[in-house]
């Protein structure tokens, strides 16, 4: 009896094995990502999309834990186990691991094509002769806005300075409403949904950039002070005790609807579709003067890179050309509202708050967040010490230009522009 | 007249040490000696390179390291000050009306106020940030019901309440300590010595300041060094309910979240191992210093009273 059951049980271990061998062509990817949040998408709208377009490729979406993710690919790197597709954070980390070796070149695959110069910065060497990643999503700054309380109290969408203003006063004066939800005690919010949602107005987005990080512009110049300036004006307009309140209390205080204006990145637009009860519109970061053209922030946030050292190169180049394409950029934008493909060709959302933010891509023009390429690298940290003065300069702490002139010399003692 | 008998020689106590010096070295001197070596190196083209003391010449020589380096240190001592001036007074206090035999419930009372202590950091940090919002918490509330409305600020934004505001929170946290050790000295104290003081005289406060504080010193002074030790290793507290940061403007940082911004880096600031285990140094250093001065000036003054 038993010899009849282990006789039994190693046939059908052979012929298991055998099967095993037929689908040994199928070529089997792995892809390393922090997002464990998109498990779902990947799995069930994304891979099978590529998997019947591509037979014989396999892809396995392997995520780690966020905190966890940069030191185990790199430890999996050291070691060669790591998958065929590494899922890329912007500008520095994703650098190093290409001066490494870790990550190809992949300047010449096909699809690259399909993104602006802006999209591709974030995975290029300094000099922008390399891209190793291809850009998959990016974020955008802009102001939502509670649209039931605006009708109520008949305020028209801001466009200027001055409308702004006038519409903060408004519902301040009008007293139902807290007139902006934003707090300092994360300090990031002042940074990320202040400085760098409203600054590119005033450098003129990639132009002030680039200028900055060539040494032609300071911090201390007038463009770079004045959205400190304008975040000094807006203390009046937050919340009481606006000094501890922390982003969820930010979130919170907008999606229960006691704050009318909230000034935002794009991600925020899943979770407040499900909490907010009202309806919500968004208005990209006023200009100063009507007639002004308008820069807006789309921060370049997640990208996707080659394992050098990947056995499956033409496979993983074929499913990164596939990243690259409008199929992709349509299925993720729509799963993700308020990731934004970075692709060229416009992807058709269904979302209306994300169609709104993506809209001012083309009245607009686009930067990413000035601390982050080449200023974000030394110590004292420029993005870091930019959290800590945005947020001294909305209590009140700091003077604008006192907060500039800090920033500014913290730059000069490590970053000597090339002349 | 024979030769003494060679005493064989005593393996066992070897073989009884061994366990707890094995384990010992492994997770603490081995640590330790790792990290005073990562500080005299430094990384240059991604190797390790000797560099001497250039990390420590760094830190104190170059402002960007140095004003942080004080700033830490300088919040570091108040902290230290908060917690010697209000957690351990309280803590003897409660201990006197805790042992005293008249206090009913005072099991109750002990549990109690012993709680905090055992929960962990994470949870007295947001239980306390929220208590202070100043949007949801209670604290608003319960003041406006005493007519203290006006008193209250977002204590926890402000940079000139947020440090003491935060030690305050510490020691709420960890009076349950000092009280259970000055408890513990307290009963120690043999019946006779009070009922001799009683026949001599001394009752009430007096015997409290001339009996029973003298035979607690050394206690205290325990606790003293307890607490050196631990705010000067502190960190969890400020990072779960700062952030990394340390804000408003580093008003709260402490020598625990500067070396973690250091060694691991933050957002964009990417760690450097080596500079910051040339904080943990000086930190270990700083520590040492102080268990040295108890150690050697405190506590060979302090007269033990054997009964």
């Amino acid at each position: 009896m038993t010899t009849k059951l282990l006789t039994a049980l190693l046939l059908g271990t052979s012929i298991l094995g055998s099967a095993g061998m037929a689908y040994a062509q199928d070529v089997t990817l792995n892809i390393e990502s922090w997002r464990g949040d998109d498990l779902a998408i990947w799995k069930d709208k994304l891979i099978p999309a590529f998997e019947a377009k591509n037979p014989g490729i396999k892809v396995v979406f392997a995520p780690s834990a966020p905190t966890e993710y940069d030191a185990a690919l790199g430890a999996k790197l050291a070691a060669g186990s790591a998958g065929d597709l590494i899922t890329c954070r912007p500008f520095d980390k994703s650098l190093e691991l290409f001066k490494k070796g870790n990550l190809a070149d992949i300047s010449t695959l096909p699809g690259m094509e399909n993104f602006s110069d802006v999209a591709k910065s974030a995975w290029q060497t300094d000099d922008g002769k390399a891209t190793f990643c291809v850009p998959m999503a990016s974020v955008i700054h802009g102001f939502i806005y509670n649209k039931d309380a605006f009708d109520q109290l008949g305020i028209k969408v801001p466009t200027t300075n001055e409308e702004f203003y006038a519409a903060l006063d408004k519902i301040k004066a009008d007293g139902t409403y807290i007139p902006m939800a934003m707090g300092t005690k994360d300090l990031w919010e002042a940074a990320t949904m202040g400085y760098q949602n409203i600054g590119p107005n005033y450098w003129k987005g990639e132009e002030g950039r680039a200028a900055l990080i060539k040494g032609e512009q300071k911090l201390t110049d007038p463009q770079w002070v004045a959205p400190f300036a304008e975040l000094a004006k807006w203390k009046p307009y937050l919340g009481d005790g606006f000094e501890a309140q922390t982003y969820p209390d930010s979130q919170n205080l907008f999606t229960l609807g006691r704050a009318a204006i909230y000034p935002a990145g794009s991600w925020e637009i899943g979770l407040f579709n499900t909490q907010a009860q009202f309806k919500m519109g968004a208005f990209p970061p006023p200009v100063q003067k009507a007639g002004d053209t308008c820069y807006i922030s789309d921060h370049t946030d997640i990208g996707m890179g080659l394992n050098a050292a990947s056995k499956n190169a033409d496979a993983a180049k074929t499913f990164l050309s596939w990243v690259a394409s409008s199929d992709f950029a349509t299925i993720y934008a729509n799963a993700l509202p308020g990731f934004f493909s970075l692709n060229n060709t416009p992807v058709k959302m269904e979302d209306p708050l994300a169609q709104e933010f993506v809209s001012w891509r083309d009245k607009c023009k686009s930067t990413i967040r000035s601390t982050y390429q080449i200023l974000g690298r030394g110590t004292p940290n420029l993005e870091n010490e930019t959290w800590v003065e945005s947020a001294n300069v909305i209590n009140g702490t700091d003077t604008p230009e006192a907060a500039a002139k800090k920033l500014q010399d913290g730059l000069d003692s490590w970053y000597k522009p090339a002349k | 007249m024979a030769a003494a008998p060679k005493r064989p020689f005593r393996w066992h106590i070897g073989v009884f040490l061994a366990p707890a010096v094995l384990v010992y070295t492994a997770i603490m001197i081995l640590p330790l000696a790792g990290t005073l070596q990562l500080s005299l190196f430094r990384n240059i083209d991604q190797a390790q390179v000797f560099v001497g003391l250039a990390n420590f010449r760094t830190l104190f020589g170059d402002p960007n390291w140095s004003l942080g380096f004080w700033n830490a240190l300088r919040n570091n001592v108040w902290f230290f000050i908060i917690h010697m001036l209000v957690q351990n007074p309280i803590g003897v206090l409660l201990a006197a009306l805790l042992s005293s035999p008249r206090l009913r419930f005072s099991a109750f009372y002990r549990t109690a106020i012993f709680v905090p202590t055992i929960l962990s950091f994470v949870i007295v940090g947001f239980a306390w940030k929220l208590i202070l919002s100043p949007l949801w918490g209670v604290a608003p509330n319960l003041m406006d019901l005493v007519g203290l409305k006006s008193l209250f600020t977002p204590w926890l934004g402000k940079e000139q309440y947020a440090l003491t505001t935060l030690s305050l929170i510490s020691v709420w946290q960890f009076v349950g300590i000092p009280m259970m050790l000055i408890y513990a000295a307290l009963l120690s104290i043999p019946e006779e010595v009070i009922e001799a003081a009683e026949c001599d005289g001394i009752t009430g406060m007096s015997q409290f300041w001339k009996i029973k504080l003298p035979l607690i010193l050394p206690s205290i002074g325990i606790i003293s060094i307890l607490t050196f030790v631990g705010n000067f290793n502190a960190f969890d507290l400020i990072y779960t309910a700062q952030g990394a940061l340390a804000g408003p403007n580093y008003s709260t940082d402490i020598l625990g979240t500067f070396l973690y911004r250091a060694f691991f880096g933050f957002q964009l600031q990417i760690g450097d191992p080596n500079m910051g285990a040339a904080i943990a140094t000086m930190m270990f250093l700083i520590i040492l210093g102080g268990v040295c001065v108890y150690l050697f000036l405190v506590q060979t003054r302090l007269r033990r009273y054997q009964f």
